[in-house]
C-alpha cells in the first residue's frame, strides 16, 4: 500500500488551477485545547475526501471549517477561489448533510425542501424542489409531514434539502447513520452524480466500506491532525487492508 | 442538471419567509399557542376571583394583572422560538444558506411578535369582560401601548431565547435573563394602561410612550446586532 | 486570530496564589482607615443623625458596584466579542463577581439607612430600585456563566449579556424616575455647593477613593485566581 507522509503541503491556489477546495495550515482552538491543528489539503472538482477517525479527533470541526461554518483561528480555507467564511452568497455553494435531519418535523416533505430552496435564493424553487424529490425517490411522499416518515426516508428528504440548489461543495457528517439499504444506495448514487457533475465532496463517516467506495482521497484523523493520507489506487481501495491499517493507527475500537 | 438561476438574498423576504414558516409550524402543532392562551385567560379569571371586589376595584387591579399575564404568557411563547430549530438542528441548514443572521433574528422575532399579539387579541377582551371594564375609545390607546410593549418584549425575548438555547436549562434561564430587561417595558405600559383606563387621554401618557418607543428602537437594533454572536463561529 | 492564552498557561498553572496579596492588604487598610475616620473623626450630620455615616459605605459601594463594575463587564464583553482575547473575559467575570458583592452591600446598607430614617427596611424609590434590578442582572450574568460549560460559549454569551445590560441601565433609571422618590438628594454630587461640611466632604471623598482602590484590588485578586484556574483546566484537557 503506497502511503504519503502524514502532512501534505497544500499547493497554493494560484499554482493548482483545478483546485476547488484548499485548506492551508488551518487551526481551530476551543479554550486552551486545539481541536484542529495545522491541517492542509487540496481537493479538485469531482474529488471526494473520506475522513475517518475516532470520536473527538476533530473531524466534525474540520468539516465545518472547510465549509466556512466555523472560523479558523489561523490558516485559510479557499473554495473556488473565494476565501471562507465569505459573503452570504458564498454559502450558496455549500450543501450540508448530517445525521441530524435538519428538517422541520411538523412540515411536509415538499414544504421543507421548498423552504430550503427559497432560502438558497432559487428563482424557480418549485421546479427545483420537484426535480430533487424525484431524484431521491421521495416524490410520492411529498405531502406527508416529515414526522410520519421512517428514519431512512427522513434522511433522504434531508439530502434533497441539501442538494436542491446544486451545491459545489457537499459536506457530510456521518450521513449513513440509521440509513437502510435503499436509503444508503440512494445516497451513494446521489453523491456519485454530484462528483460527476464536478462538485467536491467531503465525507465524515465511521463506515469504511461506504466511505472508501466513493473516495478519491482517504484520510485518518487523530487528535486534530492527519495521521495518514492515501490517494485512490487505480483499482479502488482495498477495504480490509485499510481497516487493518486503521485499527493499527487508531488503536482498537472505532 | 439544468442551470439553476439564483436571486440575491433579500432581508425582508428571508425574514418574512422564516416568520411564516414558524407560524405554519405553530398552526400545525398548536400546542404553544393553546398553552399560552389558556394560561392567559385562566389567569385573568383567577386574578379577578381571588381579589375581593369591594376592597380592590377592577380598574385598579386590571392594568397590573394584564401586564403580569402578558409577560408570563409571552415567555411561554418565546420558549418555543428556538426549540423547533434545535429539535433536529434545522438551524444549521438555515445558517449554511445565504440567509443573513440578522434576517434569521428578524424572522424569529416577527413570528414571536405575531404570536404575542394573537394572544393579546384574546386576552384584552377577556380582561374587559371578567373585570367589567368600560369599553370606549381609551382602548385604542391601550392597544397602541400593547403593540409598542410587544415589540420591545419580543426583541429582547427572542435574543435571550437564542442565548438560553445553548444551555440545558433553557426554559428556566430565559425568564431569569429576560425579566430585568422587561422592566422598562412593563412599568411604563402598566402605568399608561392605568391612566388610560381611568380616562386620561393619550397626551397624558406621552412620557410612558416615549420610554416604550425609545426602548423599542434601541433594543430592536441592539438585539439584531447581538444575535450573530449567539451563534458559534 | 490566535488565542492569546496558550503560551501563558503552563507558567500560569505552576504559579500558586501568594499567601498574602499586598495590594489587597493595603486596600483593606485604606477602607478600614476610611471607616475609622468616618466613625470617629467626622461629625454626624445635624439633621440626619449618626446613621448618616452609613452613607460613607453605601454611596461608594454604589458607585463601584453599579457603574464601574457594569461598565467593565460591558466594555470587556464588547472587546472580547471583537478580538476574542480570553483575558478580557476573565476581567469581566471578576468585575461581575466583585460588583455583585458591592451591590449586595448597597442594598443592605440602603435598607439599614431606610429603616432608621424612614421607618421601612425597603422603599421603592429610584436609586435603591435601580440597584435592585442591577443586582438581578449581575446575578443572572453569573448564573448564565455557571450554566455554560463550554468556555468559548460562556465567554461569548456572557459578553452579549454584559453589553446589553449596560444598555439597560439608563432605561432602568428612566423607568424608576417615573415615580417620585424619597431618596435623599445626592449631597456631594449636586451642582453648586454640596450640603456637607468640609470634614464630611473630605471623609466622603476619602471613602470613595478607598472603595475604588478596594474594588480594583479585589478584581485583581479574583482575576489572578481565574487565570490559574483556566490554566490548570487547559492542562487537564490537553
Amino acid at each position: 500500500m503506497h502511503t504519503f507522509p502524514s502532512t501534505i503541503e497544500a499547493p497554493l491556489a494560484s499554482e493548482t488551477l483545478s483546485a476547488a477546495l484548499v485548506a492551508d495550515a488551518v487551526t481551530r482552538k476551543y479554550g486552551g485545547r486545539s481541536a484542529v491543528t495545522d491541517v492542509s489539503l487540496s481537493l479538485a472538482a469531482g474529488d471526494c475526501l473520506a475522513l475517518f477517525g475516532p470520536n473527538g479527533a476533530g473531524k466534525t470541526t474540520l468539516l465545518r471549517l472547510l465549509g466556512g461554518l466555523l472560523k479558523a483561528n489561523s490558516g485559510r480555507v479557499t473554495l473556488l477561489g473565494q476565501q471562507l467564511p465569505g459573503e452570504a452568497e458564498t454559502r450558496r455553494l455549500l450543501g450540508v448533510i448530517s445525521h441530524r435531519s435538519m428538517l422541520y418535523e411538523a412540515l411536509t416533505v415538499r414544504e421543507n425542501v421548498m423552504f430550503a430552496a427559497e432560502c438558497q435564493g432559487l428563482r424557480n424553487a418549485a421546479a427545483a424542489t420537484e426535480s430533487v424529490l424525484k431524484r431521491l425517490l421521495v416524490f410520492d411522499r411529498a405531502n406527508s409531514p416529515v414526522r410520519a416518515l421512517s428514519r431512512g426516508l427522513q434522511q433522504r428528504v434531508s439530502i434533497a434539502r441539501a442538494l436542491v440548489h446544486g451545491p459545489r461543495l457537499v459536506l457530510l457528517d456521518e450521513p449513513y447513520t440509521g440509513l437502510d439499504q435503499t436509503g444508503a444506495r440512494a445516497l451513494t448514487e446521489a453523491l456519485r452524480e454530484l462528483k460527476a457533475s464536478g462538485a467536491t465532496v467531503v465525507l465524515v463517516t465511521h463506515n469504511l466500506a461506504e466511505g472508501l467506495e466513493l473516495a478519491t482521497q482517504a484520510a485518518i484523523m487523530r487528535e486534530g491532525a492527519f495521521v495518514h493520507r492515501l490517494e485512490r489506487p487505480v483499482d479502488g481501495f482495498d477495504v480490509s487492508a485499510y481497516a487493518t491499517l486503521y485499527r493499527e493507527l487508531v488503536g482498537g475500537g472505532e | 442538471m439544468s442551470e439553476l438561476a439564483f436571486r440575491p438574498p433579500s432581508f425582508v423576504a428571508d425574514a418574512v419567509r422564516i416568520a411564516r414558516k414558524d407560524l405554519l409550524i405553530e398552526f400545525r402543532t398548536r400546542s404553544g399557542f393553546l398553552s399560552a392562551t389558556v394560561f392567559a385567560l385562566l389567569s385573568i379569571a383567577i386574578f379577578r376571583f381571588s381579589w375581593d371586589p369591594t376592597v380592590v376595584s377592577s380598574i385598579d387591579l386590571a392594568p397590573g394583572v394584564l401586564w403580569v399575564i402578558f409577560t408570563f404568557s409571552g415567555l411561554l411563547g418565546l420558549n418555543r422560538a428556538f426549540g423547533v430549530e434545535q429539535a433536529d438542528r434545522a438551524l444549521d441548514g438555515l445558517l449554511a444558506s445565504p440567509v443573513s443572521r440578522e434576517a434569521v433574528f428578524a424572522g424569529k422575532a416577527l413570528g414571536n411578535l405575531l404570536f404575542v399579539l394573537a394572544v393579546q387579541l384574546l386576552a384584552l377582551p377577556t380582561l374587559a369582560l371578567f373585570f367589567g371594564l368600560p369599553v370606549g375609545p381609551e382602548w385604542l390607546g391601550v392597544v397602541a401601548v400593547a403593540v409598542l410593549a410587544a415589540i420591545g418584549f419580543v426583541a429582547v425575548g427572542t435574543l435571550f431565547a437564542a442565548v438560553a438555547s445553548n444551555t440545558r436549562l433553557a426554559e428556566m434561564l430565559l425568564p431569569m435573563l429576560a425579566l430585568p430587561f422587561f422592566v422598562p417595558v412593563l412599568i411604563p405600559a402598566a402605568q399608561a394602561t392605568s391612566k388610560l383606563l381611568a380616562g386620561s387621554g393619550l397626551g397624558e401618557v406621552m412620557a410612558e410612550l416615549k420610554i416604550l418607543g425609545a426602548f423599542d428602537i434601541v433594543f430592536v437594533a441592539a438585539c439584531t446586532l447581538a444575535f450573530p454572536f449567539t451563534l458559534e463561529e | 486570530m490566535t488565542s492569546v492564552s496558550m503560551p501563558e498557561s503552563r507558567t500560569a498553572a505552576r504559579r500558586t496564589m501568594p499567601a498574602v496579596d499586598w495590594v489587597l492588604a493595603l486596600a483593606l487598610l485604606a477602607v478600614g482607615g476610611a471607616v475609622v475616620r468616618a466613625l470617629l473623626y467626622t461629625p454626624a450630620d445635624a439633621m440626619l443623625g449618626a446613621v448618616q455615616r452609613i452613607l460613607y459605605i453605601h454611596v461608594p459601594s454604589a458607585i463601584q458596584g453599579m457603574y464601574v463594575a457594569c461598565t467593565i463587564m460591558a466594555v470587556c464583553g464588547g472587546l472580547y466579542l471583537w478580538i476574542k482575547d480570553e483575558r478580557l473575559d476573565r476581567i469581566a467575570e471578576s468585575a461581575a463577581e466583585v460588583g455583585f458583592v458591592f451591590l449586595t452591600v448597597v442594598l443592605a446598607t440602603g435598607s439599614i439607612w431606610g429603616k432608621s430614617s424612614w421607618g421601612t427596611a425597603w422603599a421603592w424609590e429610584p436609586r435603591l430600585t435601580s440597584a435592585l434590578f442591577l443586582w438581578f442582572v449581575v446575578l443572572s450574568y453569573l448564573i448564565l456563566r455557571d450554566a455554560l460549560e463550554n468556555r468559548e460559549a460562556r465567554a461569548r454569551l456572557s459578553a452579549v449579556l454584559g453589553v446589553l445590560a449596560l444598555l439597560l441601565v439608563p432605561f432602568i433609571h428612566m423607568t424608576v424616575y417615573l415615580f417620585r422618590g424619597l431618596h435623599p438628594e445626592p449631597l456631594a454630587l449636586k451642582p453648586g455647593k454640596p450640603d456637607m461640611s468640609p470634614e464630611m466632604l473630605s471623609t466622603f471623598l476619602i471613602a470613595n477613593v478607598a472603595f475604588m482602590f478596594f474594588f480594583f484590588a479585589l478584581v485583581r485578586v479574583r482575576y489572578q485566581w481565574a487565570t490559574v484556574r483556566d490554566a490548570r483546566a487547559a492542562l487537564e484537557q490537553a
